[in-house]
Parts: structure tokens; C-alpha cells; sequence
């Protein structure tokens, strides 16, 4: 009966979005794939960087850009944005802190019932080397490359999760990847607040713009994204580390 | 045609979320559901023919648009904060009842 009433509701809310989905009836309506327009958006201001007013052209090398980021993504989430983002890391930040707060009880590490062998321990050692550093690439490079502070945060902590999966014995010390954590959050907003007094607006991108695709250039814009991606990564690690526990709680 | 395959997807997980009695089972159905929705958001964007967002030295124009995938890097981040506390608490659950089953909880109250 609850199963028939749900497939009912389905199918009533499944003819109701495929028939109006591309319908002209309404003022807004979304484009059918691979129709949708930049003119005329807002979208269009970000890809010519010009949603100041300013009207340079846009190309690789070009210099002092409203924002100089390559990554058009990047600038609008950690420029254009970057008050949204940390936001954003806040969410991110209070799930974490919910983690803690409802497993924080358990004392003891997580153990198998089946031991992990010499093999996994030492190819697990192996395979989190390379993923840590392709973690550090991607937010490093996150305003010339896809990715970013987010995806490179989450490699991290992938690389700390298969830690944990292939021995039992491996501890991570909370206490430091919370440090880490709260400096870089801290960092990120002593870096808004010094834009507010340097250009009178929070999160103001006051550093030189460079040129565009150079591993220095953006301006305030790596800074920030190396900040999150080591935020994310400390965070998902606390996390991680909170569900490998066990242990009596009362 | 695309997108709606991601509009199944959506159908897919509320259908789930309506259905499901396992706390787990509906913790995934709700991630099938911000997939199809992030999914349906990104498609919004695309431009036939459209490149990566990303200046390069051998391209600077004819991108697809930008923003929805901002908005939709947003989201994301936001589904993995709500799934990781959404687990913390089934497990939670588990060791408060000794069970993951939404009918099973609270068994007294049904005596």
C-alpha cells in the first residue's frame, strides 16, 4: 500500500516535470541541452572578466585582469563568490563538529577481525604517497587547472581513509589536523578582513593579479584555495578518524 | 534527452527516500537524489560545441557557462557534510537499538 502510493506520486511528479520542462508557458524555463546561451547572462560578465565595468581582452598572459584567475570556475567561487565559499566551508566545518560531538565518546581504535597483511600495509603506504601529492597538485593549481581547494581537500582525506582501512593499529593526531584546521579558517577570514581595510569590501582581492596562467597570478585567489583545500583535508581526517573508533561510551 | 535521465535519477531517490525503512538504505537514497539534482544543474549549462571553462594558451573563448558548476561545487560539499553527520547518527542508532530498521526503533512503544 505505502509502496503503491509512492509510485503514484512518482509518476504524477514525473509527467508533471517532463511536460512543463521545456515549455515556453512561463517567463523562465531552462534550455534544452547543449542550447543554453551566454548572452545576455551574467555568466557572460565572468567569462570576459568584465563584471566591474572593465572591458580588457581576456587571453592566455594577459595582465592585471579584473580577476586573474584561468580557471573561470574558480573565479567565481573564490572571487567573484569567495563570501558564498566561506560560507561553504562553515557548513562543511559544523557537520564535522556534529561528527565529533555524536561519536566523540569512543576511545578505542576500530579493530578487524581478519589482520591486514605486510603486503596491504606497505602498498597502502605506497598508493597514499602519490594520492597526498596529487591532492597538493590540485589545489595548489586550483586557479589554472580543474579542481581546486575542495577536490584536493577530499584527496587528502581519501589518502587518510585508506590509512585506516588497511591497518588497524593507525591513529592520526586530532589534536593537530584540528589546529590545522582552525588556522587555516582563521587565516582565511584574517585574509577577508584585511581586504575590508585595504578596498573597503570583505574578502576584497587586493594582491597583484600577475599574469593570467602563471603558477603566481590570481592574486588573492590561490591563497585562499591552498587554505581550503588544507581546511577540507583536516577536517575530513578528524572525521574519518572519529568513525574508526569504537569503545563503551557510557 | 539527457537531462531527463537525470530527472529519473531525482525520481529515483525521492522514491527511495519515500519507500525505504533502513536509515542506511535512505542515506543513499537521499545522495541519488543530490546527484541527479547536480547533475541536471551542470546539464543546464552546457553549450553544443562549448569548451572546459579554462583559459588556456590555445583557448580563450566558446566556453560552456561557468556558474552552474560554481553553484553546483557548492552543493556538493554540502551533500558530503550532510551524508558524514547522517551516518554519525545511524550509527548512533545502531548501538542506542540494535537496529537500522525505522519500524524495529522504539519497539516498546509498539508492545
Amino acid at each position: 500500500m505505502k509502496r503503491l502510493f509512492a509510485i503514484l506520486l512518482i509518476v504524477v511528479m514525473g509527467i508533471f516535470i517532463f511536460s512543463t520542462l521545456y515549455s515556453n508557458n512561463g517567463k523562465y524555463n531552462f534550455s534544452k541541452f547543449g542550447e543554453s546561451t551566454l548572452n545576455g547572462k551574467v555568466s557572460e560578465k565572468f567569462v570576459n572578466k568584465s563584471v566591474n565595468g572593465e572591458n580588457k581582452e581576456v587571453k592566455f598572459g594577459s595582465e592585471n585582469l579584473e580577476t586573474g584567475s584561468a580557471n573561470l570556475v574558480t573565479s567565481v567561487v573564490v572571487n567573484y563568490r569567495a563570501f558564498d565559499t566561506l560560507g561553504e566551508v562553515t557548513v562543511l566545518f559544523l557537520s564535522a563538529l556534529g561528527v565529533s560531538v555524536v561519536l566523540g565518546g569512543y576511545k578505542n581504535r576500530l579493530k578487524f577481525k581478519v589482520e591486514p597483511n605486510f603486503i596491504l600495509k606497505i602498498g597502502s603506504k605506497v598508493a597514499v604517497s602519490i594520492i597526498l601529492i596529487t591532492g597538493f597538485y590540485i589545489f595548489i593549481h586550483g586557479h589554472l587547472t580543474p579542481g581546486g581547494g575542495f577536490p584536493g581537500g577530499a584527496m587528502i582525506g581519501s589518502a587518510v581513509l585508506l590509512m585506516f582501512i588497511s591497518n588497524d593499529e593507525f591513529r592520526v593526531k586530532v589534536k593537530s589536523f584540528s589546529a590545522l584546521e582552525g588556522l587555516s579558517g582563521s587565516l582565511f577570514i584574517i585574509l577577508g578582513l584585511i581586504g575590508l581595510s585595504a578596498g573597503g569590501f570583505f574578502l576584497y582581492n587586493y594582491m597583484p593579479m600577475g599574469k593570467l596562467g602563471s603558477l603566481f597570478s590570481a592574486g588573492l585567489i590561490p591563497v585562499v584555495y591552498v587554505l581550503i583545500g588544507l581546511k577540507v583535508g583536516s577536517e575530513l581526517s578528524n572525521l574519518i578518524s572519529h568513525f574508526a573508533r569504537e569503545g563503551e561510551n557510557k | 534527452m539527457i537531462q531527463y535521465i537525470f530527472i529519473i535519477l531525482i525520481l529515483i531517490g525521492i522514491y527511495g527516500l519515500l519507500t525505504q525503512k533502513n536509515i542506511i538504505k535512505l542515506i543513499v537514497s537521499l545522495n541519488v537524489l543530490e546527484v541527479g539534482i547536480n547533475l541536471f544543474i551542470v546539464s543546464t549549462g552546457y553549450i553544443s560545441g562549448g569548451k572546459a571553462p579554462i583559459i588556456t594558451s590555445e583557448v580563450n573563448k566558446g566556453f560552456v557557462d561557468p556558474l552552474p558548476q560554481a553553484l553546483v561545487l557548492t552543493s556538493i560539499v554540502i551533500g558530503v557534510g550532510v551524508t558524514a553527520l547522517g551516518l554519525s547518527f545511524a550509527r548512533k542508532i545502531y548501538e542506542e537499538h540494535g537496529t537500522l530498521e525505522l519500524d524495529e526503533i522504539g519497539g516498546e512503544d509498539n508492545e
